[in-house]
């Protein structure tokens, strides 16, 4: 249950505010590695609110919910380095600007 | 204590219908396993065939656990997963769309020296996952399915990882499409918030209950973000021809039919079960500008795969329409396009991935120059499943457009309708191009034609049999359609008078 002191509007902005940050990552960021944890940060806002919301309303099921994302993470970091180390084989950088073969 | 405590566990326990509600994905799952496990095992020359038949096999035995899974209709494991003609639908044509994926790619595997093994382990693997999703009634399970069939559809993409395009494209799709997952899962985790429930049905009864919050509005419009990535709506759909012109030829027939099929089934759920009418305004503008995008956009292509990518934007948004109009006959469009649209570009898909050759080197416009004089039962083929992406009469894509638009016009869609057959118009031209280069102009490039394989062969007549099958007799599978969507939408419940407000809402503009 949250604390009295400390109000689920609190924890909602927080998480908001590391989506939002995830989502900024994304869109500057110019190495594929970095761009990659800004995804992973979206991800961890969205469990603390999920986390903020069991806790809101007596539910386990968004504490649970909680793990399958973090196992789902697991895997796509797995598959996701391994791309990335595909990547840099053919073209020897790590600068989503210089992966430009395709033309967008 | 310990006896009285048990029955109570018994009756918490998966009954066995329950496994049979998943018996596909169970068949499937096992037989992807099989061909890991045999890989290691076989030499590489002849193991690729037995490797594929595996594969093949799998699918069939799939298609056959479906017939079972239909006799059991009901929800399975706490309410998880429901099946019902819908799911029963999304199920065959997904594992169809796998098996003819599988026999075309046997080709592809000799010519391209890529390692079997894998390669059609994920195409079940990822099949499982898009069958999943088509069934699942819980958004943790959608979650869950939309990532299997997600992730296993990166590595497919970079499958030739020695070739930097292929290696870009899946780094690409991997990106974005991990951003959208994210904001799938931003959009579920603002529903629980709304409504205490990740069921469907249970947010469903909640929101019905009383004025829907604002917090409810603002999760279905980030779960249609998500969602709209993996279908390739515009503004979300700026991957696709990059990723499409990377990918493995076969694979990109795969991905642009299955999980876009399963992420529409999906969209079905959320939009018309959950029955959020605030997003109508959105959808009709995603869909307004999925058509025009992706149809003006594939005019000055000339790599055959790139233009198919936008041309598959292009329907995206026709089958958007469906969705902006009433539940009801939006629905049974709505699979019904999917349906035809899943024939007629693996079809395509087929023929380009044949026709490109060894390291995919022929997929310029440029080369199917003269391809009616050199290969013309291949040339003819083709044709009619360009024709029927036209949406020519006596085609499957001609019935799936006339049922979208017949549905927006009697939701009284008028603007929209009109956008969408100006569109088509407009569309007609580039698959025109393709079909005129094939036939009214000399080849300049010596091109090396190889006779079509049998496992291609059957590939191609079965895509051909379904895309003409659903353009001459549409009757059947659209009387299938329509009676699921009446059990997926009963037409008793409120949604109506939210779409009565729709219609209103549409007449003044």
């Amino acid at each position: 249950m949250v604390p009295s002191y400390v109000p689920l509007s609190y924890y909602l902005l927080l998480s908001g505010f590391l989506f939002a940050c995830g989502v900024v990552g994304f869109l500057i960021k110019r190495n594929i590695i970095t761009i990659f944890m800004s995804i992973e940060l979206m991800l961890n806002g969205v469990n603390l609110s999920f986390v903020a919301f069991a806790a809101h309303w007596h539910a386990l099921a968004g504490q649970v919910f909680v793990f399958f994302v973090m196992v789902v993470a697991a895997a796509e970091a797995a598959v996701g380095l391994a791309i990335i180390i595909a990547v840099y084989r053919t073209r020897e950088t790590l600068n989503v600007d210089q992966v430009n073969l395709l033309k967008l | 204590m310990s006896v009285a405590f048990l029955p109570g566990v018994l009756q918490t326990l998966p009954q066995n219908a329950d496994y049979v509600r998943i018996l596909p994905e169970i068949v499937l799952s096992v037989f992807g396993m099989i061909v890991m496990v045999l890989e290691p095992l076989l030499d590489e020359k002849t193991g690729q065939k037995i490797l594929g038949l595996i594969a093949l096999a799998g699918a069939l035995a799939g298609l056959a656990a479906t017939w079972f899974m239909a006799q059991v209709p009901g929800v399975a494991f706490w309410n998880m997963i429901r099946v019902d003609g819908f799911s029963v639908f999304f199920h065959v044509l997904v594992i169809a769309i796998a098996a003819v994926v599988i026999l075309s790619s046997y080709e592809y595997m000799a010519v391209q020296r890529i390692r079997a093994g894998e390669y059609y382990a994920l195409i079940l693997f990822g099949t499982v996952g898009v069958a999943l999703m088509s069934s699942a009634v819980e958004l943790v399970l959608i979650f869950i399915a939309l990532e299997i069939s997600s992730i296993s559809s990166y590595v497919l993409a970079g499958f030739r990882r020695h070739e930097a395009a292929s290696a870009e494209s899946s780094l690409k799709y991997f990106l974005l499409g991990s951003f959208a997952t994210a904001f799938f899962l931003y959009g579920v985790a603002l529903m629980f918030g709304a409504t205490g429930s990740t069921n469907i049905d249970l947010i469903a009864q909640a929101l019905r209950a009383g004025p829907i919050p604002l917090l409810a509005f603002v999760a279905v419009a980030l779960m249609f973000v998500g969602l709209g990535f993996k279908v390739a709506a515009a503004p979300f759909h700026i991957w696709t021809p990059d990723v499409y012109e990377g990918a493995p030829a076969p694979i990109v027939g795969f991905m642009s039919t299955a999980p876009k099929a399963a992420a529409f089934a999906v969209l079905l759920r959320v939009v018309f079960v959950i029955n959020v009418h605030a997003i109508f305004w959105v959808i009709w503008i995603a869909a307004a500008l999925s058509m025009t995008l992706g149809n003006v956009s594939a005019f000055v292509q000339d790599n055959v795969k790139r233009l198919l990518a936008y041309s598959s934007i292009a329907h995206a948004g026709y089958v958007l329409v469906a969705f902006a109009a009433a539940p009801q006959l939006g629905t049974s469009a709505v699979m019904f396009y999917t349906a035809a649209y899943a024939a007629m570009n693996l079809g395509a898909f087929a023929v380009v991935t044949h026709f490109a050759n060894a390291g995919e080197r022929y997929v310029t416009l440029e080369d199917y120059e003269g391809l009616g004089r050199s290969s013309p039962l291949l040339a003819a083929t083709l044709t009619i499943f360009l024709l029927s992406l036209i949406g020519i009469p006596m085609t499957g894509g001609f019935f799936a457009k006339f049922y979208v638009f017949s549905a927006a016009v009697k939701a009284n869609l008028i603007w929209l309708t009109i956008i969408g057959v100006l569109n088509s118009g407009v569309g007609a031209y580039y698959y025109l191009r393709i079909i005129v280069m094939m036939y009214m102009r000399e080849s300049r490039k010596e091109i090396p034609v190889t006779p079509t394989p049998l496992a291609l062969r059957v590939a191609l007549a079965v895509c051909l049999v379904a895309t003409l099958y659903l353009g001459l007799f549409p009757g059947r599978v659209l009387q299938y359609a329509q009676d699921s969507a009446q059990q997926l939408v009963p037409q008793t419940s409120p949604g109506v008078t939210s779409s009565a407000k729709v219609h209103t809402a549409t007449e003044t503009f």
